[in-house]
């Protein structure tokens, strides 16, 4: 009897999907600096058009956007760390998988410390 | 018959430079490099003071006072387009199959990054943080002591 195929989807494990955020939060950070570096060349055009474009940054959907930025960018850094580790040190592969989920907690974890003041912030824009 | 096989340890004819093998070690190198100065960027800007409220002209001003940050700001932002211009590379070659389109995405990904680069570098090195046509609400503190001298 022939055996079915449950399709031909890949599903990994924990290395398939921090490869996956990996991916992803890279792109977005990308995007981002290219954004901010020309809003940033605002200072060389006038105080005034910088002030007025860097206002968008501490309304409320934006800000709200900020929080994820920093969650993507912790974990892009620590996930960064763990890709070399397992690179370069004896060990990395066989702890790859815990190291996944330190990340995790890690980038997580300081988003939701960095939350509460800053949701303060934009809200009462 | 017999077959030809051609002995498989031949030494390479001509040295070529493994690009692949720098880039790979570049994000590497740059990785640690970034998380330094991008960890510190944020949790200076936002986290600490007044966090997004506090940025402004004068905010920038005051940093940019201080060659320190001047650099700071300069190293990050060469480290970091650099870094994120190998990603996109890495990604529009996995998924493009035509080599014209690879090609040209490739070419444009690099003109931007170099643009916003050389843009970024001038913004820094060029930057007044006292002009004297605007409004000295928005200025630095420091500007008055300038201005009366």
């Amino acid at each position: 009897m022939s055996v079915v195929p449950a399709g031909t989807l890949y599903r990994g494990k924990v290395g398939m999907w921090s490869w996956v955020l990996h991916r992803v939060s890279g792109v977005a950070i990308f995007f981002f600096l290219l954004v901010h570096v020309l809003d940033t060349a605002l200072v060389r055009v006038s105080p005034e058009a910088y002030d007025i474009v860097i206002q968008s940054y501490k309304t409320p959907i934006i800000g709200l956007a900020e929080l994820g930025l920093v969650g993507a960018i912790l974990f892009h850094g620590l996930n960064g760390v763990r890709i070399i580790l397992v690179d370069f040190w004896s060990k990395g592969t066989r702890y790859q998988n815990a190291m996944f989920w330190i990340v995790l907690v890690l980038a997580v974890g300081i988003t939701a410390y960095f939350t509460p003041g800053h949701l303060e912030r934009i809200l009462e824009f | 018959m017999s077959v030809q096989i051609e002995i498989p340890n031949s030494p390479r004819k001509e040295k070529v430079t493994n690009w692949e093998k720098y880039g790979w070690l570049y994000m590497r190198i740059s990785g640690p490099l970034l998380i330094v100065l991008i960890f510190t960027h944020v949790f200076v800007n936002l986290f600490t003071g007044e966090g997004i409220k506090q940025i402004d002209f004068a905010f920038v001003a005051g940093k940019w006072a201080d060659p320190f940050w001047q650099w700071w700001d300069v190293s990050m932002l060469w480290l970091a387009l650099i870094h994120g211009t190998l990603g996109m590379r890495t990604i529009i070659n996995d998924y493009t199959e035509k080599p014209k389109l690879r090609t040209g995405l490739v070419g444009t990904l690099w003109s931007v990054s170099g643009a916003l680069i050389l843009l970024g570098t001038l913004v820094v090195f060029t930057f007044d943080p006292c002009p004297a046509t605007a409004d000295p609400n928005l200025l630095p503190s420091f500007c008055e002591a300038i201005a009366s001298n």
